[in-house]
């Protein structure tokens, strides 16, 4: 997990390294200063000139500045490190993303790709600044204060070893019983937020049932388990606070006695007052650097959980892959399915698609019907090799999809999906994700086909409206034509269309057709649909059911001899006739 | 930082004021020990002076009985201080754990509590994403600031203070060497804090930015793929990285250099004042102090312990800046929440349970199945009691949401018992808004609307909408079981009851094909099921609540045509003896209404039964044969 995050650093290599070294003098300085100065007051007990004072001071000074500097710079190097951490790291998660097939793209909820990136990557950075500063910064310190203990004080300093693992045990046990605490309550606290999520999007219905009082009840119930744990974790962490208190007043109090009991009984020789002042200030320096690498522990321990969210994430590797030496060419739109299974997932039960039997010319125009849950979307995403088959083969052009480069694929297989979407722009840069380099003309032509010309050029900017996010400024017929003219722009072998027309009112929905046969008739044309009456005058209808054709055939055939065919079609168009009977 | 100081302030009194009146008696204790601890730890200077002087005066003598048992008397009368101090040290820090976690409990209770009593308003002029933050970021900023800030600042302020008293006490000159040493750093904080916290702000800006966009991308990953379009997210995606680099470097380089900063002036101040001290020592500048003590080594070392100390509060001080403006920001618009005003309720008809003696409707205790409207006349002082039947007329009824931006003209409809009303049209025709208004999620402009006679004005807002049944576009299901679910109908339903409501919705043969049938889990708003089922277990809620009145807002647009067709036998017997109020996209789901109301940008253009209408060739006679286009 590690290896694979630090493989992110890259060009912070160098501001990671520099920052340890740089913390590194500074720490160095920071400890010397005070055995200087003990020196010093040594020096002017004993009654120097104000000469040497002042060269002392100069040297203090110095080291002081050098102390400053070296700190700052560290702070900016760690800075940079950090942040390019981060930086790389979101970046890294992004491109691997986009690599993704479509099977990935399902593992994973937009939320929890979006919280990935952010937040998740937010803990790492920190934590990283920790280890490169602080995790460094503090061990450093408690060796150089140590040992500068025992020069100073000599077999005084023997208390730190006696009262160091006494500290140190005390901070692991508080930590360890602390952080599974920690960790429990923070998955609690997600549900409570969760669960607030909930109440805030469902208000209406909360509001109609006059559910507010149970509502409350319910809050109240979860608040108070999350406060209780929240608490029971937060007191055991509370006590490192007083230990640590307790060990500085031991030092303090042994030193100020044993510390005068030394210096009196061996005048002044083993001891004397400048080193006791000097081991005071060491005494804090290694208690509190102590406390902090406990600090710096409880971070990185809850920071690993996001560490490893990302990690998820970098590890996915995508299941489709181009071949090796890929076709670049599609001859025609011709399509064959031969004995094609298909499943989700490998641990599904059910087939989505089972023994898939079906061949459809080039130029044909095909339309699928069936229930929700019947596979229509499914068997049309395998064709442009969204999903990979579980069984059978599928061949585009006579040629097996797994051989073609897949962008070429994609290109000459057009799909507008069925949960569309078009992204903030302006209606030409949504339109350019057909072709990039497709001209006004190109795009005016794709348009009409489309029939979105028409109310384009109502909108007092034209091509160049802003489209905000998610299309929430056009209506859902114009999305979707929208999205078809992006399609179109592609000048596909084949386009298919999932329910793309479900909010255009049929007449324009009968234009689109039209203009499809007349204009672009050479293109291989799968429409599904809900209506019957977008797919009457297909040259065959697929009806499927349950993962399985249950029948093929033309309007009229079907009418004939399938059974679900007729139910959707009287279920859609009974009452219309019963009127003309009138 | 400086601008908005009194507002700010106002919060942070209100946050200290807020917590106090948690715990009345819990506060107190607690600030008492936090003062007692940090007296304590400034104090011990004081006997370290006395017994560095008594060193002093005796180490060149080498006579450890003439003085040792000073000196022990002085640790011993020192370590009764620190018991004393590290049992206060330890109960604030334990009652800190407990008031922070009890007092942010609270917090979310009352903006809980609060929400729930918000007009819809509310909810649909605000983010959602921006509702949740008040619970999520601004209460963990209000917990760092409540648990770390305020007492660090308090234990900063109070030793500062002590220490600065017992400073003057042994020496004016190395005091003020220490003040002005401390003025610089409070000037340079100032300085580097405040281009912290601007770039902290830019890093905030370029943060949502980003994260907008991947949301946007995400979101659309399959049309991205689809239209081979990896390329180009990747850089513009680079570009708002980088962005977003840029700002969060400056802004954490800023917040980084502060602290050695000032740590190492606090050692050039340590510098100096042994230096000042030396030479103040070596030459004969006279002392000034409160203790009148002349200057010696005695006092020289302690203080350098203390100039230590007084840098180190600095530092601290420092580094809860960005906490403590977080945490107001936090505070403020928790606090915005909590004062929101309450949804506004007059009414005072209230549904009772009744039942029928001599011809008269009794108010009683038990159910009898049997409703009726208590009304009481504020005139005369009588009661008057009519039987809840689901009559409901609109006359002449205006609406906008926003003033001078009408929604609905004129609206007149009347729907007696039984009847089933429909309303088309296209997206933004008021449909909707019609039945926002029945409800009173939003008050009528002007007009009137009529329940069972009374105007709705003057009923109870949780008994009228008790007794109407909304089964809305977005269903929205909760955590728990799929019984769960449906019970939120009727709290007091048993699992039979659930079960045939399930039933008469159509959803029982898709709800027993589940893993665990009724008992199944349902979680993230029943993201599990398909969108038409969740419609069926909605309107299963709606049935098991067995309202007179019912309001179906695209109810069945997720249900595939045959499904619905289906289903179709359920909804019917749903909708058997109760008004319904039906919206719908598909005509086919409203062709047997007993009236059609075709509407209009707010007005209803066509009414009448799906023949009449057909037969005027007007607008709905289009719809129906396809030459309109909806939505």
């Amino acid at each position: 997990m590690i290896r694979k995050l630090a493989h992110s650093i890259r060009e912070y290599k160098k501001a990671s390294i520099l920052t340890p070294i740089l913390v590194s003098v500074e720490v160095i300085m920071e400890c010397i200063i005070p055995f200087v100065i003990a020196k010093l007051v040594n020096q002017i007990k004993a009654g120097c000139t104000l000469g040497e004072i002042a060269i002392y001071g100069l040297i203090l000074i110095a080291m002081a500045a050098i102390s400053l500097i070296f700190g700052a710079a560290a702070g900016s190097t760690c800075a940079t490190a950090s942040c390019g951490l981060a930086r790389n790291l979101r970046k890294d998660m992004f491109y691997n993303i986009q690599g993704y097939s479509f099977e990935n793209i399902d593992k994973f909820s937009t939320s929890s790709l979006v919280t990935r990136l952010t937040t998740d990557v937010t803990n790492v950075q920190m934590s990283y600044m920790m280890i490169i500063r602080t995790a460094i910064r503090c061990p450093l310190m408690l060796i150089f204060a140590f040992v500068m203990a025992f020069v100073m004080g000599g077999k005084m300093a023997f208390i730190f070893l006696i009262l160091v693992p006494i500290l140190g045990l005390g901070l692991f046990l508080v930590i360890r019983k602390a952080m599974p605490l920690f960790r429990k309550v923070f998955k609690k606290y997600d549900a409570l937020n969760n669960s607030i999520q909930e109440n805030v999007k469902a208000m209406r219905v909360v509001k109609s049932y006059v559910r507010e009082d149970y509502e409350e009840k319910k809050f109240g119930h979860a608040a108070e388990d999350v406060c209780n744990d929240f608490t029971k974790a937060e007191r055991i962490l509370a006590i490192n606070n007083p230990m640590m208190q307790f060990c500085i007043y031991t030092v303090i109090a042994f030193v100020l006695s044993f510390g005068s009991y030394t210096i009196i009984t061996s005048h002044g020789l083993d001891l004397d007052v400048g080193q006791l002042s000097a081991l005071l200030i060491y005494s804090f320096m290694i208690l509190n650097s102590l406390m902090m690498v406990s600090m710096v522990f409880v971070m990185i321990t809850m920071s690993a959980e996001s560490a490893k969210r990302i990690v998820e994430v970098l590890d996915e590797k995508s299941t489709l892959s181009n071949p090796e030496n890929p076709v670049y060419d599609v001859p025609d739109g011709s399509i064959d399915f031969d004995h094609v299974s298909f499943k989700y997932s490998k641990s599904a039960k059910r087939m989505a698609l089972a023994n898939i039997d079906l061949h459809i010319k080039s130029g044909e125009t095909i339309g699928i019907i069936g229930g929700t849950g019947s596979s229509k979307s499914t068997l049309v995403q395998l064709i442009s090799r969204l999903y990979d088959v579980t069984e059978g083969d599928i061949k585009v052009g006579g040629i097996n999809v797994k051989q073609y480069d897949l962008e070429t694929l994609r290109d000459q297989v057009a799909m507008v999906l069925q949960k569309n979407i078009l992204f903030s722009g302006t209606i030409k840069e949504n339109l350019r994700w057909g072709n990039k380099e497709a001209t006004d003309e190109e795009m005016i032509h794709a348009c009409k086909l489309a029939q979105a010309d028409e109310f384009i050029s109502t909108f007092p900017d034209g091509y160049d409206t802003y489209i905000e996010q998610g299309g929430a400024n056009v209506s859902g017929g114009q999305k979707q034509r929208l999205c078809i003219a992006r399609a179109l722009l592609k000048k596909p072998k084949i386009l298919i269309l999932d329910d793309s027309t479900s909010a255009v009112d049929t007449k324009t929905d009968a234009l689109i057709r039209k203009a499809m046969r007349e204009f672009i008739p050479e293109t291989t044309k799968i429409i599904i649909a809900q209506r019957t009456s977008s797919v009457e005058d297909a040259d065959r209808i697929i009806v499927m059911d349950g993962g399985t054709i249950n029948g093929i055939g033309n309007h009229a055939e079907l009418m004939q001899n399938n059974e679900i065919y007729r139910e959707i079609y009287t279920s859609q168009n009974k009452a219309g006739d019963s009127d003309e009977e009138k | 930082m400086k601008k908005n100081n009194t507002p700010k302030k106002h919060t942070a009194l209100r946050v200290i004021k807020t917590v106090f009146s948690f715990y009345p008696v819990m506060m107190p204790v607690t600030l008492i020990c936090i003062i007692i601890n940090a007296i304590v730890s400034s104090i011990q200077a004081v006997f370290m002076q006395n017994v560095i002087a008594m060193v002093e005066q005796s180490w060149q003598s080498g006579d450890w009985s003439a003085v040792g048992s000073q000196i022990l008397m002085l640790v011993a009368v020192l370590i009764s201080f620190y018991v004393f101090s590290l049992i206060s040290g330890f109960a604030y820090s334990q009652l800190m754990a407990i008031i922070t976690q009890g007092s942010l409990k609270k917090m979310r209770e009352k903006m809980f509590n609060n929400m729930q009593r918000l007009p819809i308003k509310y909810f649909d002029q605000n983010n959602h994403g921006d509702i949740m933050s008040r619970y999520t970021n601004d209460i963990d900023a209000l917990r760092q600031m409540i648990s770390q800030s305020f007492p660090q600042l308090l234990i900063s302020a109070i030793s500062t203070m002590t220490i600065l008293i017992i400073m003057l006490y042994f020496c004016l000159w190395l005091t003020l060497v220490v003040l002005v040493c401390v003025t610089v750093m409070i000037l340079i904080t100032k300085y580097i804090g405040g281009h912290s916290s601007r770039y902290f702000i830019r890093q905030q800006r370029s943060l949502g930015k980003e994260e907008g966009y991947i949301e946007e991308i995400m979101h659309g990953q399959k049309v991205v793929k689809v239209f081979n379009h990896e390329e180009e997210s990747k850089a513009d995606f680079d570009k708002i990285n980088d962005m977003l680099f840029e700002e969060s470097r400056n802004a954490n380089r800023y917040s980084n250099i502060l602290m050695p900063i000032l740590m190492n002036i606090g050692n050039i101040m340590y510098v100096i004042v042994a230096l000042v001290g030396g030479i103040l020592l070596l030459t004969d500048i006279p002392n000034v102090s409160i203790s009148q003590m002349a200057l010696s080594i005695s006092v020289v070392v302690p203080f350098l312990n203390m100039s230590k100390q007084f840098a180190g509060n600095i530092g601290q001080v420092s580094m809860q800046i960005n906490s403590v403006v977080m945490g107001l920001a936090g505070a403020e618009r928790i606090f915005e929440l909590v004062d929101e005003p309450k949804e506004v309720d007059n009414g005072y008809v209230k549904l009772v349970n009744a039942k029928i003696e001599n011809g008269e409707i009794k108010e009683c205790d038990e159910h009898t199945g049997i409703w009726a409207w208590k009304h009481p006349h504020q005139a005369d002082g009588t009661v008057t009691y009519t039987r809840l039947a689901g009559d409901v007329r609109l006359f002449d009824v205006d609406f906008e949401y926003e003033e001078n931006k009408p929604v609905l003209h004129n609206i007149t409809v009347y729907a007696e018992p039984g009847q089933k009303v429909a309303f088309v049209g296209a997206t933004g025709a008021g449909k909707t808004t019609i039945t926002n208004l029945l409800n009173r999620f939003y008050d009528i402009a002007d007009g009137k609307i009529r329940y069972d006679g009374i105007n709705i004005n003057k009923i109870k807002k949780a008994d009228l909408r008790r007794s109407l049944g909304m089964v809305l576009q977005d269903t929205n299901l909760f955590t728990g079981t799929v019984m769960d679910n449906i019970r939120y109908g009727n709290l007091t339903a048993t699992d039979e009851e659930c079960i045939k409501a399930a039933k008469l919705a159509g959803a029982h043969d898709f709800i027993t094909r589940l893993p665990e049938g009724y008992n199944t889990m349902l979680s993230g708003d029943g993201s599990n099921l398909s969108q038409g089922q969740r419609q069926l277990l909605s309107i299963s809620r709606a049935a098991v609540a067995d309202p007179p009145v019912m309001i179906l807002d695209e109810a069945t647009s997720s249900i595939d045509t045959r499904t619905e067709a289906i289903v179709q036998r359920g909804m019917d017997a749903l909708m058997k003896g109760r008004t319904v109020f039906v919206i719908a996209h598909r005509l086919s789901t409203i062709k047997n209404s007993d009236v059609i109301m075709v509407m209009d940008h707010g007005r209803i253009i066509e009414r009448g039964s799906h023949e009449k209408l057909l037969a005027e060739r007007g607008k709905y006679y289009q719809l129906y044969t396809g030459a309109f286009e909806l939505e």
